[in-house]
């Protein structure tokens, strides 16, 4: 037999696994990811969804390639249905690319003509007939076997991700890889020259991770070992990896009856020294206001993880948006100085979840940290970022005979904290105006000197170069955040392909504002374009109001829960580039 | 509770020199007093016990005592409570508060503590009103009380917090009257000492915005039957009485909510396997 020679690299290619909830696309589509991942490829798996639990439309939105991709492509290569309940739903989230394939079971009627393409490349795979073949057998596994065959994944990887997700003893397993061998041998007939390269090289160290397992694990790096959780979408997951991981190494989580409860939980377990967090989207947010504001007035160190969803009110809860910019900037009453970061990638949610520990530890301050459902709930093959040491150490009082001051007006605003259970520097945390000893007062003097040293503790910590990402040179530059930078890195890549010189500035550290730090790195940048995902343009106006920029500014910006696509930001790129 | 002091300390030990904001005549000063005694009478250290409480007139209590203390956001302080006392369970945690604070604004918080049944003391002062504001009813005022918010009385029917205790699974349930010192100093010595959550409704008059109670001195008395160990006991007398029977009404014996900490099983890197391919 002899195997063609393969080429070194593939481009990318971007599958859409859909079919109504329960139909098992989820799973088809982890499967799918985790044997690309096995083959040594790298690639991610969104989720999107309608709100119905069962029987609503839902897709996998999967992108694998021989490197490292962060980032949906503009449009899809292969868009496989186990039925079209409600798919027309989805169209605006899956654009189909001009060569690409339609894959659906005739028994099913038709695909939505919304969704369709004129012209394009149709086939016919009885997945429900072809299953019921199979004692046990389901089509979404038929639906995976035929995939993996088409884009060159071997059979043994699909197999082995099969037995990693139902596990060696099921009883569905025989079912399942009988149904995905029916697939690989619909799909062998079929010629489609997009196979994927493997890169084998590091496979074994790469790590399979969502944004929520990785800000998860960054935070029990960072030292936390007591979450208060209350369940919403899409923060959940988050909060379900960190509940076993705690008890494994001796920290704890507590269900809370409300946002209002978890928030004041972990406020009450920080005041006696365990670091504490809670993690929510923005309707928990906008709950919890209050008690940040607590956080900031009594001193006491608190991780917020907002997983933003599209908002105002109950919005989208399954798709994403950046929309929480202003209530995490903004949200508190009365003058609350505190730190909001935003992680930039699946990857980047580990180390800046770390990281926001570090800083809610040795500010003594409420740090609030906005991923969103796009980080959040994409599952993603990544290479394991370096551990940053990144550690919550707490500046602790001793006693030295004279009366504790709490609240001591420090050089830096940072003052030792009493853990209760040390003799002799008993005091009250107060979200009263307090003077130095905690004493409610309110008094001018008090207030102001209080609200000072607050203030100074956001300029007391050296955020060294993790303030923001800043990538290449040129006379232009992308200004950005959080989940929009993978977009954005592509799409100056792109522009760069077509000899346009683009800068990446993507902030990490969003309070305290580093205007100096900015206007540096954006020195001899004549035109700034500002990508973000909100309808208003919450980014935008947060750099004009916090930064002085000499450079030309453009906002782009799209809400959700469309993600941006590279191409639309490369297009912008290319026009205003011209002279 | 936590282990006993190797010195015994007095009342006056846990009191601090803050001079509180409360009325002359206000029955908190009552309730500062005997917290106090049973503090030392159960030989605590003082940074052994954090005292936490929301807003209110009562809430104030942890600025006046010499432990630890946290005064937080209104109505919660029962959550504050519940993360200090899970994450630190060698310490003695009491939350403090008043019946706006307990009843209306953390009411959902009141239930859920009662449920969960972490080892505290929740004392609540229930005068009826909201003071610090002024005089408005409150979840326990009567519906007919006229008042300038609500001229006429709100005609709401008054909230039943030791029902609802009982009923919501609170391991110790106890009402007790701030002018009784000794008597409602050893019920709350009890209520710290039970496993729990355990629950002391303490009447406290305002003497300022409803002077009436001033009235409760004549009308308190000593529960004429023991505590009992029957819920369904326990509520029928709570739901046939007058509303001045002071004891201990119910003691339980359910297990305390308490998920162990500090037990290490494996290292914290080791986690990252399940990440791994």
């Amino acid at each position: 037999m002899t195997v063609a020679a393969r080429p070194k690299t593939s481009p990318p290619v971007s599958i859409a696994v859909t079919g109504s909830g329960g139909t098992g696309v989820m799973t088809a589509g982890n499967m799918l990811l985790e044997a690309a991942a096995l083959a040594g490829c790298y690639g991610f798996m969104g989720r999107t969804s309608g709100p119905q639990i069962r029987g609503g439309e839902a897709a996998a939105l999967i992108r694998l390639a021989s490197g490292p991709v962060e980032g949906y492509a503009d449009c899809f290569d292969l868009l496989i249905s186990v039925d079209w309940l409600n798919l027309e739903r989805l169209t605006a989230e899956i654009q189909l690319g001009a060569n690409a394939i339609v894959i659906g079971d005739p028994s099913q009627g038709e695909p939505p003509a919304s969704i369709m393409v004129p012209g394009i490349r149709r086939l016919a795979l009885p997945m429900k007939d072809m299953a019921k073949k199979i004692p046990g057998g389901r089509p979404n596994m038929v639906a995976l076997g035929y995939v993996a065959c088409l884009i060159g994944l071997p059979e043994a990887a699909v197999a082995d991700a099969v037995q990693r997700t139902l596990g060696a003893e099921s009883d569905r397993l025989a079912a399942s890889l009988a149904a995905i061998k029916a697939g690989r041998i619909a799909a062998s007939a079929v010629d489609y020259p997009h196979k994927l390269v493997p890169d084998l090289a590091h496979r074994d160290e790469r790590w399979l991770m969502t944004g929520n397992e990785a800000a998860g694990y960054g935070a029990l790096k960072g030292g936390v070992r007591f979450v208060a959780a209350y369940p919403i979408t899409p923060a959940t997951e988050m909060l379900e990896w960190m509940s076993p991981a705690l008890t494994e190494i001796g920290g704890v989580l507590v269900q809370a009856e409300d946002e209002l409860a978890s928030i004041n939980m972990a406020i009450g377990a920080s005041y006696g020294g365990t670091p504490a967090l809670t993690a929510t989207s923005g309707p928990g947010l906008s709950l919890m206001m209050e008690s940040l504001g607590l956080a900031v007035a009594a001193e006491v160190p608190i991780v917020v993880v907002d997983v933003m969803r599209a908002g105002p009110s109950t919005g989208i809860p399954t798709k994403m948006e950046q929309s929480d910019l202003n209530i995490a900037l903004y949200g508190q009453h009365g003058d609350a100085p505190h730190v909001v970061v935003a992680p930039n990638s699946v990857a980047d949610c580990l180390a800046t979840t770390q990281w926001a520990v570090h800083l809610a530890e040795a500010m003594q301050v409420p740090v609030v940290v906005l991923s969103d459902q796009l980080m959040g709930q994409t599952r993603m093959v990544i290479d394991p970022p370096p551990d940053r040491g990144f550690v919550g150490e707490r500046q602790l009082a001793a006693a030295n005979g004279e009366a504790y001051r709490r609240y001591a007006l420090t050089p830096s605003g940072i003052s030792p904290m009493a853990i209760p259970g040390m003799a002799g520097l008993m005091y009250t945390a107060d979200g009263l105006e307090h003077s130095e000893r905690g004493t409610p007062s309110s008094q001018a003097k008090d207030h102001l000197a209080q609200l000072d040293k607050r203030e100074r503790k956001l300029h007391a910590v050296d955020f060294g170069p993790h303030w923001a990402d800043i990538e290449g040179e040129g006379e232009i530059a992308v200004l950005t955040w959080g989940s929009c930078t993978g977009a954005v890195r592509e799409a100056i890549a792109r522009a760069r392909d077509q000899g346009i010189a683009v800068k990446l500035v993507s902030l990490r550290l969003l309070l305290p504002a580093q205007p100096d730090r900015l206007a540096a790195a954006l020195a001899g940048v004549k035109r700034v374009l500002v990508v973000e995902q909100t309808h208003s343009g919450q980014f935008h106006r947060y750099l004009r109001a916090e930064h002085t920029l000499a450079a030309e500014l453009k906002s782009m910006r799209r809400p959700g829960p469309l993600p941006m696509r590279p191409g639309d930001i490369r297009d912008e790129l290319v026009r205003w580039s011209r002279p | 509770m936590n282990a006993p002091s190797p010195t015994l300390l007095a009342a006056k030990d846990f009191k601090s020199d803050t001079k509180p904001v409360w009325c002359p005549g206000c029955g908190d000063y009552g309730v500062l007093t005997l917290l106090t005694r049973a503090l030392a009478d159960l030989a605590l250290r003082p940074e052994n016990v954090a005292v936490v409480s929301g807003i209110g007139c009562s809430s104030r209590m942890p600025a006046y005592m010499n432990c630890y203390g946290f005064h937080g956001v209104h109505g919660r302080a029962l959550a504050v409570a519940t993360g200090l006392k899970v994450a630190r369970p060698d310490l003695t945690v009491i939350a403090t508060g008043g019946d706006g604070d307990g009843y209306s604004i953390g009411g959902n918080h009141f239930i859920h503590a009662c449920r969960r049944n972490v080892d505290l003391t929740y004392i609540v002062m229930d005068n009826h009103v909201y003071g610090m504001t002024k005089g408005q009813s409150s979840p326990t005022t009567e519906p007919d009380w006229d008042n300038a918010l609500m001229p006429g009385g709100t005609g709401v029917r008054p909230f039943q917090p030791l029902v609802i205790a009982l009923a919501s699974g609170a391991n110790f349930v106890a009402r007790a009257f701030s002018g009784d010192i000794t008597g409602t100093a050893e019920i709350v010595a009890q209520a710290i000492k039970a496993p729990g959550f355990a629950f002391v409704e303490i009447m406290s008059p305002c003497v300022t915005f409803r002077p009436e109670q001033r009235e409760w001195k004549e009308l308190a008395r000593p529960s004429p039957v023991p505590p009992t160990d029957d819920p369904a006991r326990a509520a029928r007398r709570l739901m046939t009485d007058d509303g001045f029977n002071i004891g201990v009404l119910y003691t339980g014996n359910r297990k305390p909510y308490q998920p162990a900490t500090g037990q290490e099983r494996k290292p914290l890197n080791a986690l990252a396997q399940g990440f791994a391919l």
